[in-house]
């Protein structure tokens, strides 16, 4: 059964759109049939950080409109054939998300992919609880700063009562914690919130804690998911969360201060 | 799918004897009691028991109940023990039919004594029930127990509102802002096991984070009203 994924954090720039494409990517690299889909309507994005911006000629609103079929909006990625990505438009608002529209199409790919992942807008209007109405999943994109944690906590109280899930009283979506821009220095300088503060404050699992990384940046600039980047630290992490999405254990990297080289411990404090 | 379109829930409400609604003291007594505490009957919803009633066989005359009960703030939504004439009258009337039940009434009244001899010792928010919530209460998302304590056993995050007419207890951080005695019950208290609100009020008295304590931040804690300034007591 397909599953819809949303990508979500109330707060901008905290790195959906990067952490939609780095986890559509490690779910295809793992086999998984998936597709990402922009919900950013008017600030498309997507398409950049995909490295795909020069093959769209047909968006998520002309399908919704009945415009364009499916097949011809989706563009495959030319690195791996079960990655598909599903650009917005540019030119229209946020308004033209109807949600029956939505939903059919949702339900089209549904027949054709193993995850559908979404990425969300930034905010709690419209765009966005369009975008998160129809989850199964959810993955709250978090920068260990206060405001953001605020803003994720809304998120998590509007995923708790105004999804589908929520309103026909279905099991609850099922929610995720990804913890995006960690700076171990600057945690041990007091200037960042740690894992735990955020952990305990959200109190929902954590899938991931991705480093503050050059990595990300020059990812995004080339038009790489950073996920296909697997030596990269930021890489290395979006891979492991995915494989923790998709219930496999494994340690939580980054966290803890880098371990000391076998020269310094044979050969104590220097 | 279809097991979940319709689910289950118990109410508390409201019983109101029929034969009463013809007493010349009821609507008085009633604005009495509603005056006392106006949020705890604000849309508060009513049965009207027609046991041993012969009236209130015609829609018009459960119309006319309804504006009564209307004008004290409270709404009519359906009967009990009604006879099939009566019954029909009432579903015409748009209200639904309860089953029976053993309804005590609220206080006994002695035959014949006037409607408005006394005050009832204890009004009736004292018999509502609490408001049990288990899962984290979210920024932005605000609870109410009307007419009752407010029981939380996951943290309150910054941000979310937690109000009671009753006492509120947070078996976990509490965060967010908590008002307990929100219909103005002085005797109400806040209980909570981590103290990091960012307002903790009782019956209008309120304190915003900076007048907290430092040294109870983060305990647990009790507050309460002695004296109309807001005490707070660690645990």
């Amino acid at each position: 059964m397909a599953r819809v994924i949303v990508l979500t954090s109330g707060k901008g720039g905290v790195g959906k759109t990067t952490s939609a494409a780095a986890i559509a990517a490690g779910l295809a690299l793992r086999g998984k049939r998936t597709v990402v889909i922009d919900f950013d309507v008017g600030l498309r994005n997507l398409d950049l950080v995909m490295g795909c911006e020069r093959r769209v000629v047909f968006d998520f609103i002309n399908v919704i409109n009945g415009d364009a079929k499916l097949n011809q909006a989706l563009i495959k990625d030319k690195r791996n054939d079960n990655l598909y990505i599903f650009p917005t438009s540019q030119t229209r608002d946020k308004e033209a998300l109807k949600r029956d529209g939505v939903e059919r199409v949702l339900e089209e790919l549904k027949e054709n992919f193993d995850y559908i992942v979404c990425d969300s807008p930034a905010g709690i209007e419209h765009g966005a609880i369009t975008a998160l109405y129809f989850a199964d999943s959810a993955i709250v994109v978090t920068n260990p700063e206060v405001s953001s944690v605020r803003d994720s906590d809304r998120i998590l109280g509007i995923l708790a009562s105004k999804s589908r899930r929520a309103e026909h009283n279905l099991e609850p979506v099922d929610v995720h914690l990804l913890l995006t821009r960690y700076s171990l220095e600057r945690v041990k300088k007091g200037e960042m919130l740690s894992v735990e503060d955020v952990k305990e404050i959200l109190s929902i699992p954590l899938l991931g804690v991705i480093p503050e990384s050059e990595s990300v940046l020059r990812a995004s600039n080339t038009g790489t998911p950073v996920a296909f980047d697997g030596e990269s630290p930021a890489g290395r992490a979006y891979l492991d969360a995915v494989a923790r999405f998709v219930g496999e254990q494994r340690e939580m990297r980054f966290v803890q201060p880098e371990r000391r080289s076998i020269f310094r411990t044979l050969f104590g404090r220097a | 799918m279809a097991g979940n379109l319709v689910q289950g829930a118990v109410f508390t409400v409201m019983v109101v004897r029929a034969g009463m609604l013809r007493d010349p003291g009821f609507a008085a007594e009633l604005a009495q009691q509603v005056q006392r505490s106006p949020r705890f009957f604000l849309n508060a919803p009513v049965v009207l028991d027609l046991r041993g009633e012969s009236e209130f066989a015609r829609e018009a005359e459960f119309a006319e109940a309804r504006r009564l009960l209307r004008n004290h703030t409270l709404t009519l939504i359906g009967v009990q023990n009604a006879a099939p004439a009566q019954l029909n009258a009432a579903q015409a009337a748009g209200l639904a039919s309860f089953a029976p039940n053993s309804t005590q009434p609220s206080r006994p009244r002695p035959a014949g004594s006037p409607a408005s001899a006394s005050p009832p010792p204890a009004a009736a928010p004292a018999a509502a029930k609490s408001l049990l919530v288990t899962q984290p209460v979210r920024s932005g998302t605000q609870i109410y127990a009307r007419g009752g304590d407010l029981v939380v056993t996951a943290p309150v995050s910054p941000g979310a509102e937690i109000m009671a007419d009753g006492n509120i207890h947070v078996y976990a951080a509490l965060r967010g802002r908590a008002l307990a005695g929100a219909s103005g019950d002085g005797q109400a208290r806040i209980f909570c096991s981590r103290l990091e609100a960012e307002l903790v009020s009782i019956a209008g008295h309120y304190l915003v984070s900076d007048q907290l304590p430092p040294e109870q931040r983060g305990a647990a804690v009790q507050i309460a009203l002695v004296e109309d300034q807001l005490t707070i007591v660690s645990n």
